[in-house]
């Protein structure tokens, strides 16, 4: 070694540093005078002309570094086979991946698109370079994530669910979480969109959680691929993070754009609480085999990640320059994640659906019961029947539990706005918007819809802003039909044109798996069309049954 | 019942530890690949960006305030009867793309320092290093533009396919306009204050010669149909101008002024535009040749080729110049822009439209 170092020292030769490569990058860009750029993507803020501390990065050193990371990730994949992960790997875990992996590269290109939007916008060349970077960085975010999952199909013990990952994901009934958070990204007000909810918030604050916390849990389970390509993923998040904040900061001081920030932030953490804190909290304490009680539970973890490190140290500077931070809205998603059970709750509406998603989901058991209690007090009160009526209504034949009159379970309303359903049943809010009745799981998702997706804010005009659209209650795509039909038109189906995808329990044996037959003869209904339909004394009286919630029968 | 025959509870997740329904079913099966197998590429890509059309059930669930979906058929004049057809002929996903995009990145580097340490820079023809310095460094910011004109357009194709293969070239050109702008910062070094690295940014901003290019890049970044970037880009601009000035005057008068670094760090764009050109003539044939909208995309095409290749060939002429400027003339301007029509010929040619006359005449 000493030899290569003399080595390297007689042919070193005088290059650019960094900073000076970053500056002479910079100058590459230039105020156009015969065409102008055109101002497609519309933004309300204002934008100053200088970034603030934008980092150093130029291509030459960061394509070699990210094909180095690449290899790292490949080499372990190989690793992997070889020492036969899969024999070891825990299918309840796998299982989930099934769905998280269906979500995750749409939301990760939709960042590589949205930098379009912010690279037109951004104050300097500095920081538009880093916007390139990070464009190209979210292509490999998706690419290399597509690529783990077909890694799972041709190595996992039952592919379906990876096989049908693109169709399933544009049709289920929880992938719709997912694409409500990506086209968050490239919608509406470029920087509502591409600057404070994609990075100021989902970056800054939510990937600890998705692309941290969740490698931990996969390699309790066996899983040490999952690990290896996020947390490649998430090293190039800390750049990502730095243009965010240089963008933020080009607009901070301007009066002007603090009512927007402030709303803006507001959606932004609250939607991020909603979705990731329903899916990931559901992976993490759900998806797990692993019952240590010495490890974080998702609250605990979230309190470090979003409280601790985000919401104190990155929030809270803020209002130094007069941005009206929403405390309330973090200590009430916390109240919601630890006294409410929202976790608890998307995890029981996901078990729920099985037969209309496209993985297996087991019953939890005495092991996991355990568990619960300790990190979560009056769990086992709330869920440890229901989980036992999950487990007998897993063998086919028996009426499945989303139709089942036994166990007592209520199907709950969608929230319009963030789609995951009112779980919180005590919180459901019932409003108008343009004439029309809609309900939300909050008073901030309701907020979110009506007020902050608008076209004026506080009597302030925002064009820009972006508006809900589609059909937003997945509910009402099959209202009406038959539960085979509609599993049939998800394509949730086997090759064989018979068996479902998802089952409800991880026996991989014929006799054991559902079939299109074990389901027919239940129609799915749209609670919100139901809803609509009651006369406004009737409506009410229906919510306030709702709001008080339902109780599982207790299993015998 | 029987209990020898009973097994035991599954121990193994492996792919193969039990037959069941399905458990043979290892494939994306969601479309249609384009050859007989699925590429790996193919399997990257393929409806990751849905369609309402295909899989979106709920369709776009957030539109602009203008009500404009995240992604829209409109955001281009030419039309599609199956805008999903189009596969990219490079199969670029991330792999490919670090792998290729680090081995450019070495080997210019190895040029570099390598040439450097043999003193190369000393023995450039002096004239030679300002033609470097005025007009090397003026056409990097051309490159520029074209990287951040299809930034901006990766944001609007309608499928994945279409998106990664302009987000691809977009990569490409930064890469390339930041090469240029640090070999130049490096011979800087070697050569001393007599190198004005910031000279070209100047000639690109005043100098006559250079004014046609910027209009011509400025139409192309101004553009707000993304089809019509890519395509001024590559059927357009890059055999009109980038390739004249790239090869009919870099690579074919460096060697005789002294200079073998610079044809190598050029001779990346030009490998580079081999495969972003493969791309973009497999996309616009296929909307050449589509089954309902043939003559409406031809005339689209033939539109843009007639708007952005007039301010090509201008920006072409005003070169001229440049030819006359090195001490050793090897090669004419003339000669250098037949090579160029000619090109764009073929080119169109391929893709099954004609290009006006006055652009190969
Ligand atoms: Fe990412
Ligand atoms: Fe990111
Ligand atoms: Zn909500």
């Amino acid at each position: 070694m000493t030899a290569s170092l003399t080595l390297n020292k007689i042919t070193a030769q005088k290059g650019i540093g960094i900073t000076e490569a970053a500056n002479r990058v910079a100058d590459l860009g230039w105020t156009p005078s015969y065409v102008q750029e055109a101002m497609t993507f519309p933004t309300d803020y204002k934008i100053s002309k200088v970034a603030r501390d934008p980092m150093k990065q130029v291509l030459r050193s960061y394509f070699p570094m990210q094909e180095e990371k690449d290899n790292r990730v490949y080499g372990a994949l190989d690793a992997a086979l070889r020492g036969d992960m899969f024999r070891n790997v825990e299918p309840r875990w796998v299982e989930w991946m099934k769905l998280f992996l269906a979500i995750i590269p749409f939301p990760e290109i939709s960042a590589a698109r949205s930098m379009a939007m912010v690279g037109r916008l951004a104050p300097g060349e500095e920081l538009r370079t880093g916007f390139t970077m990070q464009m190209v960085d979210e292509f490999r975010h998706s690419t290399i994530q597509m690529n783990l999952k077909k890694w799972y199909m041709e190595n996992y013990i039952d592919p379906a669910g990876f096989d049908i990952t693109e169709a399933a994901f544009g049709k289920c009934y929880a992938t719709t979480i997912g694409r409500q958070f990506a086209e968050g990204f490239i919608t509406g007000d470029a920087i509502t969109s591409a600057n404070v909810y994609l990075t100021v918030v989902a970056e800054t604050a939510f990937t600890n959680t998705l692309f941290v916390a969740m490698p931990s849990e996969a390699a309790r389970n066996g899983d040490y691929a999952l690990p290896t390509v996020f947390l490649s993923v998430q090293s190039d998040e800390s750049r990502h993070i730095g243009n965010g904040h240089s963008m933020l900061m080009s607009m901070i001081n301007n009066p002007d754009n603090h009512l927007l920030l402030e709303r803006d932030l507001k959606y932004a953490f609250w939607q991020n609480h909603a979705i990731v804190d329903a899916a990931i909290g559901t992976f993490i304490e759900y998806g797990t085999t692993n019952r240590d009680k010495n490890k974080e539970s998702y609250a605990e973890l979230w309190h470090r990640w979003i409280y601790e490190d985000y919401y104190r140290t990155y929030m809270l500077p803020l209002e130094k320059y007069g941005i009206k931070i929403h405390h309330d809205d973090v200590s009430e998603a916390w109240d919601r994640i630890v006294k409410k059970n929202y976790v608890h709750k998307v995890a029981q509406f996901f078990s729920v659906g099985w037969p209309v998603n496209f993985w297996r989901i087991e019953a939890q058991t005495e092991k996991d019961f355990e568990w619960f209690e300790h990190k979560y007090p009056g769990w086992y009160a709330e869920f440890g029947d229901y989980w036992k009526w999950y487990g007998r209504k897993s063998k086919p034949g028996e009426t499945n539990i989303l139709f089942d009159q036994e166990n007592g379970y209520v199907y709950p309303h969608r929230c319009w706005s963030c789609m995951v359903p009112c779980l919180i049943r005590e919180d459901i809010v019932c409003d108008e918007v343009d004439g029309k009745v809609y309900t939300y799981c909050s008073k901030q998702c309701a907020w979110t819809h009506k007020l902050a997706f608008a076209a004026e804010y506080e009597g302030r005009p925002t064009p820009a802003m972006g508006r809900f659209s589609g059909r937003r209650e997945w509910e009402d795509c099959y209202h009406g039909w038959d539960l085979a039909d509609a599993i049939k038109d998800l394509g949730f189906v086997r090759p064989d044109g018979k068996t479902l995808v998802p089952q409800p329990h991880l026996r991989f044996d014929d006799k054991e798996m559902w079939t299109l037959d074990h389901v027919r003869g239940h129609t799915l209904q749209s609670p919100l069309r139901l809803l609509r339909e009651l006369s406004p004394a009737d409506r009410e009286k229906s919510l306030a049954e709702y709001r008080k919630g339902f109780k599982i029968r207790p299993f015998n | 019942m029987n209990a020898q025959v009973q097994t035991a509870p599954q121990k193994s997740g492996a792919a193969g530890a039990a037959t069941f329904a399905g458990s043979e079913s290892r494939k994306y099966n969601y479309y249609e690949p384009k050859g007989r197998k699925a590429t790996h590429y193919e399997d990257m890509t393929v409806d990751v960006q849905p369609d309402p059309e295909r899989y979106l059930l709920q369709d776009w669930i957030i539109s602009f305030g203008d009500g404009r979906p995240a992604y829209s058929k409109d955001s281009t004049a030419a039309k599609s009867s199956n805008w999903h057809k189009f596969r990219a002929i490079d199969q670029e996903w991330e792999r490919t793309h670090y792998q290729r995009q680090s081995t450019i990145c070495g080997m210019i580097q190895n040029v570099i320092d390598n040439g450097r340490k043999s003193g190369a820079a000393s023995r450039f023809d002096k004239t030679w290093i300002k033609v470097l310095q005025d007009h090397l460094g003026a056409y990097k910011h051309a490159e520029f533009g074209l990287g951040t004109a299809t930034m901006q357009a990766q944001r609007y194709g309608y499928t994945q396919m279409i998106n990664n293969a302009v987000l691809t070239n977009s990569s490409y050109k930064l890469r390339f306009a930041q090469d240029l702008t640090l070999y130049l910062a490096e011979l800087g070094i070697d050569i001393g204050p007599t190198l004005d690295t910031a000279a070209g940014k100047k000639h690109w901003l005043e100098d006559p010669v250079w004014q046609g290019t910027r209009k011509s890049i400025e139409s192309i970044m101004g553009a707000t149909d993304y089809l019509e970037q890519y395509f001024a880009i590559n059927l357009v601009f890059e055999p009109l101008v980038g390739e004249l000035f790239r090869s009919g005057f870099i690579m074919q008068l460096a060697a005789a002024q002294g200079d073998f670094i610079t044809p190598a760090v050029v001779s990346a764009a030009e490998a580079d535009y081999e495969r972003n050109l493969a791309n973009a003539v497999e996309l616009f044939h296929i909307l050449a040749h589509e089954p309902e909208f043939a003559a409406h995309n031809q005339g689209v095409f033939n539109g843009w080729l007639a708007e952005h290749g007039a301010l090509a060939l201008e920006a072409a002429k005003n070169l001229q110049p440049i030819w006359s400027q090195p001490r050793v003339k090897v090669s004419s301007f003339a000669d250098a822009l037949a090579a160029a029509k000619n090109r764009i010929k073929n080119i169109v040619t391929e893709v099954g439209i004609r290009a006006p006359a006055s652009l190969t005449a």
